[in-house]
């Protein structure tokens, strides 16, 4: 029925010209706008990151610093016990997922979720989706560092 | 069903095309005048975006609403001076302050004519304002967070009809009594000593270039008429400011007969650069008065209110060449400058022609003094030395004017109910379209600008009778869109507004829609009750205040349940909304609360106010679909007598079943005190 309905509006602008007999007029412009603009700000999702370097031993100022991201922006849904809340918990979270895995999911969830197969598998079975907390690639980095001290790296 | 639906969608749109052949065919739901085109030319596809913004006045709601155009979809109603339950807007704590006034807490007010920012004449995208009529206010409404951020009361005013229009590079918003009262502070004098006591108070309001903080600069306490409408100058008569008024007969009653007694009335010419050299002069004079100013800060997300008690005055009397008078016919309404700011257009709503004034020439008279005598000390120039010509037999009613920046005006007709387009420069009337019924104001988009965008134009109508399924009494208010890029106007669409519309304007969605603001930033949240996380999250009582720093994420409240609550009590939930994420703004309701609900944007904190009327367990919720288990996010407050000594605790569940069987199996010993916080 849809694919009707799609001939039958494509063939309607046809029947208007029949009747003006002056051809094609301009229909209502689409906004000149660049699109761009708006994914550029700040609070949007950020770009996909392929590589992350890991550095042993910890940097302590960024476990603070993903500890605090934590208790600000996901501790109301993620427990660091193994425990699901409402997404997963977040112990041995670091041995599962590959680095890049974790930031992606992170700064760029959307994307993961359209994408990745393992992330879409997290959504079934927790059917929310995780939200995009506006969180940069660099606070993503120490949020990761938090999360390899919560598996007990050094 | 769907698929009947769809097929009759098909059908329709098909019977539209082949209507389209024989526009004489559609009767009263077109008329002829109907443009073939008209669907193709309004229709935005599914997802598809408006070419403009339309900011539309709401007239008696008090609010503003967003349409998209060409479509007329309504996107938004931002409330501005009445209370809106839908959203919490001046019943939550933080925006009760909005709403404050010298009387006190006023939670309407009647809305009438929008001002788009301007820089050097042109739109810039950044501010909406929008007068308050019935308790004088103009109010700021910023176009990134489509939010009211500030409201000013305007002092010695009664009815603020001749507001907000702003210069061309939004230095000032002007505010004209449309009642002149006698000043605040001496207002205990008889009605009948009008012409003595009463004063037709012009209020000059400084907008600041960075952050748009109004205050009234100061006021002109012109001669006792009525001011209806203004429009500043632009280009050569920047400077300048125009006010049309009408009761110049100075009655006070029955003024349908006593204030349309004159041929002509007049549009005052104000000077306020020269205002502003006098006052630098120090020729102002500060008189008391009482009046509410409230600033809404979006990093504490909370307004304050302060009232004022003086304001600056300008006595015209002692400022020679600052103020003259233009007559004009009759009882004018509309007083509009052309995008050149050579023209002032007045539209007299009982004259059978529209004057149009020279600027030029108006320069010219005062030169020359020029003048026919004075009205209470104030020069009258003469009607035909600063007269560029009159359109003849334009139409019945003329109210308002815009301009396409083709050379053209295009002017309402509310009595004949049409819009008629003339050419500025030779006064010939070019075009006349119907409009169905009795238009009021019109908007082109940019129309009041020094650069207008053209293309539409908008027809505000107070009367729709037979246009729309009726709705008993009360039927819908409309606007109708007409195409204006040829030489004749096509009438393209009927789309119902939100309350009445009076004034509107219109402007490229690309000059706002990049400014757009999508979340509010959880680390620059500084709002004294904020709960940056879960574990901020408490609940601490000061007396009978009991104070809730509560958390909302999808989809959970944190604390969500609450015992310790005792009749009496006054509970404020301040909530949080932890996400930071556009378009997921969590609600919050309380059983029996007494005002609203309140919506609350990413990463903002917002505060419900509780009395609780009954002993029991209340349960609060979200009321904002927000997830999948968006249902389950919910709560409970007990609520026990003021008597009771049952402790205040809190908290969210951690593993809902161990803990209620923990519950259980201790409830008997410890009925009144139950488990402290899981923390």
């Amino acid at each position: 029925m849809k694919r009707v309905l799609i001939y039958l509006l494509a063939l309607t602008p046809f029947l208007w010209y029949g009747c003006s007999g002056k051809g094609a007029e301009q229909r209502a412009e689409s906004p000149e706008t660049n699109p761009k603009e708006i994914l550029e700000q700040p609070e949007t999702h950020g770009t996909e990151v392929k590589e992350v370097a890991l550095t042993t031993p910890l940097d302590p100022t960024s476990v603070k610093k993903g500890n605090d991201i934590y208790d600000l922006k996901c501790m109301s849904c993620h427990k660091l016990t193994d425990e699901k809340l409402v997404g997963p918990g977040w112990k041995g979270v670091t041995k599962k997922r590959k680095p890049t895995w974790i930031i992606n999911m992170i700064t760029n969830v959307d994307m993961m979720l359209a994408e990745d197969a393992e992330a879409q598998k997290l959504l079934e079975q927790c059917l929310v989706r995780m939200p995009n907390q506006n969180i940069t690639a660099e606070e993503a980095r120490s949020v990761l560092e938090f999360m390899r001290k919560n598996d007990g790296e050094k | 069903m769907k698929t009947n639906i769809i097929k009759g969608i098909a059908v329709a749109v098909l019977a539209g095309g082949f209507f389209a052949c024989k526009p004489d065919n559609a009767g009263k739901n077109g008329g002829s005048e109907i443009a073939g085109d008209a669907a193709q030319k309004v229709y935005v596809a599914p997802g598809k975006h408006d070419e403009f913004y339309n900011i539309v006045s709401g007239g008696f709601n008090g609010q503003l609403s967003v349409v998209g155009l060409p479509s007329g979809r309504v996107f938004r109603i931002i409330p501005v001076f009445s209370q809106f339950a839908e959203n919490g807007w001046g019943y939550s704590e933080e925006t009760k302050p909005m709403l404050n006034t010298s009387h006190g807490f006023v939670p309407w007010d009647d809305s009438h004519h929008v001002a788009l920012s301007t820089t050097n004449g042109e739109h810039d995208g950044r501010w909406a304002f929008i007068n308050g009529n019935n308790t004088p206010r103009i109010a700021r409404v910023s176009l990134s967070t489509f939010r009211t951020d500030e409201i000013i009361e305007l002092p010695n005013s009664g009815g603020n009809h001749s507001s907000p229009f702003i210069t061309a590079n939004t230095e000032y918003a002007v505010a004209g009594t449309r009642f002149s009262v006698p000043p605040d502070a001496n207002a205990d004098v008889p009605i009948s000593s009008f012409k003595q006591n009463f004063k037709g108070y012009i209020s000059f309001v400084s907008i600041d270039k960075t952050t748009g903080h109004m205050g009234v600069k100061f006021q002109l306490k012109t001669p006792g008429v009525s001011f209806d409408l203004a429009r500043a100058g632009k280009g050569k008569s920047d400077g300048w400011f125009f006010f049309s008024c009408y009761n110049t007969e100075q009655a006070a009653s029955l003024l349908e007969v006593n204030a349309s007694q004159k041929d002509k009335d007049f549009i005052l010419a104000v000077n306020w650069k020269k205002a502003e050299e006098y006052l630098a002069q120090g020729k102002g004079k500060k008189e008391a008065a009482k009046y509410a100013h409230n600033v809404y800060d979006e990093k504490i997300h909370s307004a304050t209110s302060t009232i004022l008690t003086e304001v600056m005055t300008l006595d015209p009397k002692e400022c020679p060449g600052m103020l003259y008078f233009m007559p004009c016919p009759k009882s004018p309404h509309g007083c509009d400058v052309d995008p050149t700011g050579s023209y002032i257009v007045g539209s007299g709503k009982l004259a059978a022609v529209i004057p149009v004034f020279s600027f030029d020439k108006m320069q010219k008279a005062i030169a020359s003094k020029t003048f026919d005598g004075d009205f209470d000390g104030i020069p009258v120039l003469k009607y035909d030395a600063v007269l560029h010509g009159e359109v003849k037999k334009p139409g019945l009613g003329p109210l308002h004017t815009e301009f396409d920046g083709q050379g053209n005006a295009i002017t309402s007709f509310f009595v004949s109910s049409e819009l008629v387009k003339w050419n500025i420069e030779k006064l010939e009337v070019l075009d006349r379209v119907p409009t169905y019924y009795s238009v009021g104001h019109l908007c082109i988009p940019g129309g009041p600008t020094a650069k207008p965008h053209g293309k539409y134009v908008i027809a505000y109508n107070k009367i729709t009778k037979d246009r729309y399924l009726p709705t008993g009494p009360e039927l819908t208010q409309s606007a109708q869109l007409y195409d204006i890029s040829g030489d004749k106007m096509k009438l393209l669409l009927d789309f119902p507004t939100i309350g009445e519309p009076h004034y509107a304007e219109a402007i490229p969605a690309s000059l706002v829609e990049k400014n757009t603001k999508k979340i509010f930033k959880l680390e620059e949240n500084n709002h004294p009750y904020v709960a940056k996380g879960e574990k901020e999250t408490k609940v601490v009582r000061k007396g009978n205040e009991v104070h809730v720093y509560m958390t909302s994420i999808r989809s959970h409240f944190t604390p969500d349940n609450i015992e310790g609550v005792k009749m009496g009590d006054e509970v404020f939930f301040h909530v949080t909304n932890l996400e930071q994420d556009w378009d997921v703004p969590h609600g919050f309701a309380v059983r029996g609360a007494q005002n609203a609900e309140i919506l609350i944007m990413p990463g903002e904190t917002s505060t419900l106010r509780w009395r609780p009327t009954k002993v029991g367990v209340t349960p609060m919720y979200c009321t904002d679909f927000c997830s999948a288990l968006h249902q389950e996010m919910q709560g409970y407050v007990r609520v026990s007598p003021a008597s009771s000594n049952v402790p205040l605790t809190w908290g969210t569940g951690k593993t809902p079943t161990a803990e209620a069987e923990k519950k259980t199996a201790s409830a008997k010993p410890k009925l009144n005190t139950p488990k402290v916080a899981m923390k």
